[in-house]
């Protein structure tokens, strides 16, 4: 089975145990959405308009485990997550549309500016290790332990608040009718800065700190001396000697923590009231509203996988090893 | 971990020092400031609580008392509603270490029970296990313990303990699994496996041991993970609002808007030290590694042979000395480093 074969396998699994935690989630711990609609009104709502509650939001157990399964994973393929009770009758599946495009660029524009930087300084700290660079790494550790949301605050408060360069909240200038428009793309533009400038700054250490390890460890490795010993240029050392290698488990480390960075950036999308998948999931949150909070964490979920899958696929194709068992397999 | 104290610097003493450097000693600058800062709020979280000057609850009705700057009285201000921000940060440390520290204790016990099972068992178990690990390693874990504690009946802290804990061991299990693979055909392990030491035996006195500096490493990540994620939880107001975490005092600054009516004393306090308990957590795993790794230590004579000082006129001594402490923790530490997602895929690994 080839590399690609056995990832996409891989992802599949996870997208799988994914939508089957899902599933079962709400019938080991079931009747929440149903009753949190039931509390807001609890004059006018008599018992017996349970079901009636239940089917209108299609979380009405009938049928067998295997069926109620089954007509699950269907309706998900049909992009059918329900219906959300806090903006009823909103579909799921509108909300998520609506507000994803606007995280998915956000965080993944800010994400991977944020590793490139981290890995170029890792390379560099790496290289030049003991120099100038390091004596600045408790630093970073400590920009690093900030909670994006945290952060957020302090930058808000900064530059939004104090020195008013950037705005203060929402995804673009408000009497804007969005749409593909020079006013209204420059409004996003300028209302992401400082949400993006938050993600950089809050997850460039990490990278830079992994890139810095591996680097340190990659240019201990005989080949790297034999290059250097050799008396190729320094340049040329780094980079196809030894960046060139080191950016392998870097990418991997990518894959595993974009999850983890997607999540921060979420939470953090609050503090900017940002029109993102973020504000939707607290506010699904904040009002019980559990279909959608379920299809927010499906959809996060598989876009978790899709970007590891891309990963891969670059991992394939940075790494001649990776693309010598392609060919052969 | 243990911290032997720093011994007296007596300078009879020197040379058996030399001959014996304690642990202390060797612990890289970075790793020293990681305990001492970890030991701060240790001692924070144990005192604190006892010390506070307030009731951190208590909501003082008169309307002077009401979003105070820091003074004598209020060593860091009050709330809009009156309330000690000090004595709430003291309470708040104690119940977020705590609820990092448990839920470090129970992650990686089930990280270690995985990952050692994992790889003594091998064959389909390991596949299976490993499956498992690598699956809740991609899935995003925010999202899931969001909707988890939402499903939840209440919020408090043995639900968030249990939530975290669950969902907190892939990264563990992965490393232990990888270093347990690696020990289990050492010379050691085989030699008491032929005089006929039971399974179990040889995973308590052969394995585990051999895997302390990496068990910790892997508690310290889940203590930063839990706080991190609890946090965040109770930023967004997941949690038991009744009580004073630091991620609570950050959602009742955010929702009373501590931020727009400037009381800085009121939201910076508490992210500040889930900062630096982040930092000091970090710093600690940097010193394991660097006590594991020689390599990525500065200021050693290392820095240089791995730097661009390295001159090729003379390597072999320096480096052979390299090759020879990369056998143990180091060995698996650069291996780790370097393999994971490929398997298989490091021709010149196994050397």
């Amino acid at each position: 089975m080839s590399f690609i074969v056995r990832r996409l396998v891989f992802y599949l699994v996870a997208a799988w145990v994914a939508l089957t935690i899902n599933f079962f989630i709400p019938r080991l711990i079931p009747g929440n959405a149903v009753e949190s609609i039931m509390a807001k009104f609890p004059n006018s709502l008599q018992p017996s308009a349970y079901r009636a509650i239940e089917a209108m939001l299609g979380v009405g157990h009938s049928g067998s485990i295997w069926h109620q399964y089954v007509a699950y994973v269907v309706d998900i393929f049909h992009f059918n997550f329900g219906t959300s009770s806090s903006e009823y009758p909103a579909q799921v599946s509108t909300l998520l549309g609506e507000t994803l495009p606007w995280t998915i660029i956000l965080v993944g524009t800010a994400t991977v500016i944020a590793f490139l930087i981290g890995t170029v300084l890792g390379i560099a700290a790496g290289w030049r290790h003991g120099g100038s660079l390091d004596r600045v790494l408790p630093g970073l550790m400590f920009l690093q332990a900030i909670p994006y949301f945290f952060f957020a605050l302090i930058l808000l408060e900064l530059f939004a608040v104090k020195l008013q360069v950037f705005p203060i909240a929402q995804g673009y200038s408000q009497g804007l009718v969005p749409g593909w428009h020079w006013d209204f793309i420059s409004s996003a533009i300028y209302h992401s800065l400082l949400p993006a400038l938050t993600i950089v700054l809050a997850s460039i250490a990490g990278w830079m700190l992994q890139m810095r390890n591996v680097m340190i460890t990659t240019i201990g490795e005989d080949y790297v001396v034999a290059a250097q010993a050799k008396g190729l240029p320094n340049r040329r050392v780094i980079i196809t000697y030894a960046a060139r290698n080191a950016i392998l488990p870097q990418l991997q480390g990518f894959g595993l923590a974009v999850g983890f960075v997607v999540s921060g950036a979420l939470i953090m999308e609050i503090v900017f009231s940002y029109p993102g998948i973020g504000l939707l999931l607290v506010n699904a949150v904040t009002s019980n509203d559990y279909p959608l909070m379920q299809g927010i964490f499906l959809v996060i979920t598989f876009a978790v996988l899709l970007a590891n899958l891309i990963v891969d696929l670059v991992i394939v194709f940075v790494d001649p090893r990776a693309r010598a068992r392609e060919a052969t397999r | 971990m243990t911290v032997a104290p720093a011994v007296s610097a007596d300078p009879t003493a020197v040379p058996q020092e030399a001959a014996q450097p304690g642990r202390w000693r060797r612990m890289p600058t970075k790793g020293k400031v990681g305990v001492v800062l970890s030991a701060v709020f240790v001692l924070a979280a144990i005192i604190g609580p006892l010390v506070t000057p307030y009731d951190p609850s208590y909501q003082n009705p008169s309307p002077s008392a009401s979003m105070n700057a820091p003074s004598a009285a209020h060593l860091l201000g009050t709330t809009q509603s009156g309330q000690d921000v000090m004595s709430q940060l003291l309470v708040g440390i104690r119940l977020t270490l705590e609820l990092g520290i448990i839920v470090g204790l129970v992650a990686t016990a089930i990280a270690v029970i995985v990952g050692v099972t994992a790889a003594f068992l091998g064959g389909w178990w390991d596949e299976l296990l490993s499956l498992l690990t690598n699956v809740f390693l991609v899935i995003p874990a925010l999202p899931l313990l969001i909707i988890l504690l939402g499903y939840l009946p209440n919020k408090g802290e043995a639900p968030t303990i249990f939530v975290l804990s669950v969902l907190g061991w892939p990264w563990g299990a992965r490393v232990i699994r990888a270093q347990t693979l690696a020990i289990r055909n050492r010379d050691f392990v085989a030699a008491s496996r032929e005089t006929g030491e039971r399974t179990w035996r040889i995973i308590a006195f052969e394995i585990i041991p051999n895997e302390v500096s990496l068990i910790a490493a892997s508690f310290v990540n889940t203590v930063l993970y839990a706080i991190g994620a609890s946090v965040a939880l109770a930023f967004i107001g997941v949690a038991d609002l009744n009580s004073w975490s630091l991620g609570t005092m950050l959602y009742w600054a955010e929702s009373q808007q501590a931020l727009q009516l400037g009381a800085w004393w009121w939201f910076v306090p508490p992210g500040l030290v889930v900062a630096l308990m982040g930092t000091a957590l970090v710093l600690l795993n940097t010193g394991i590694d660097e006590l594991g790794n020689p390599r990525l230590r500065d200021a050693s004579s290392a820095s240089r042979i791995a730097g661009r000082w390295l001159k090729p006129a003379d390597p072999t001594p320096v480096l052979s000395e390299i090759s020879q402490r990369r056998n143990g923790l180091a060995g698996f530490l650069h291996s780790f480093s370097r393999s994971s997602l490929l398997e298989g895929a490091e021709p010149g690994e196994g050397r």
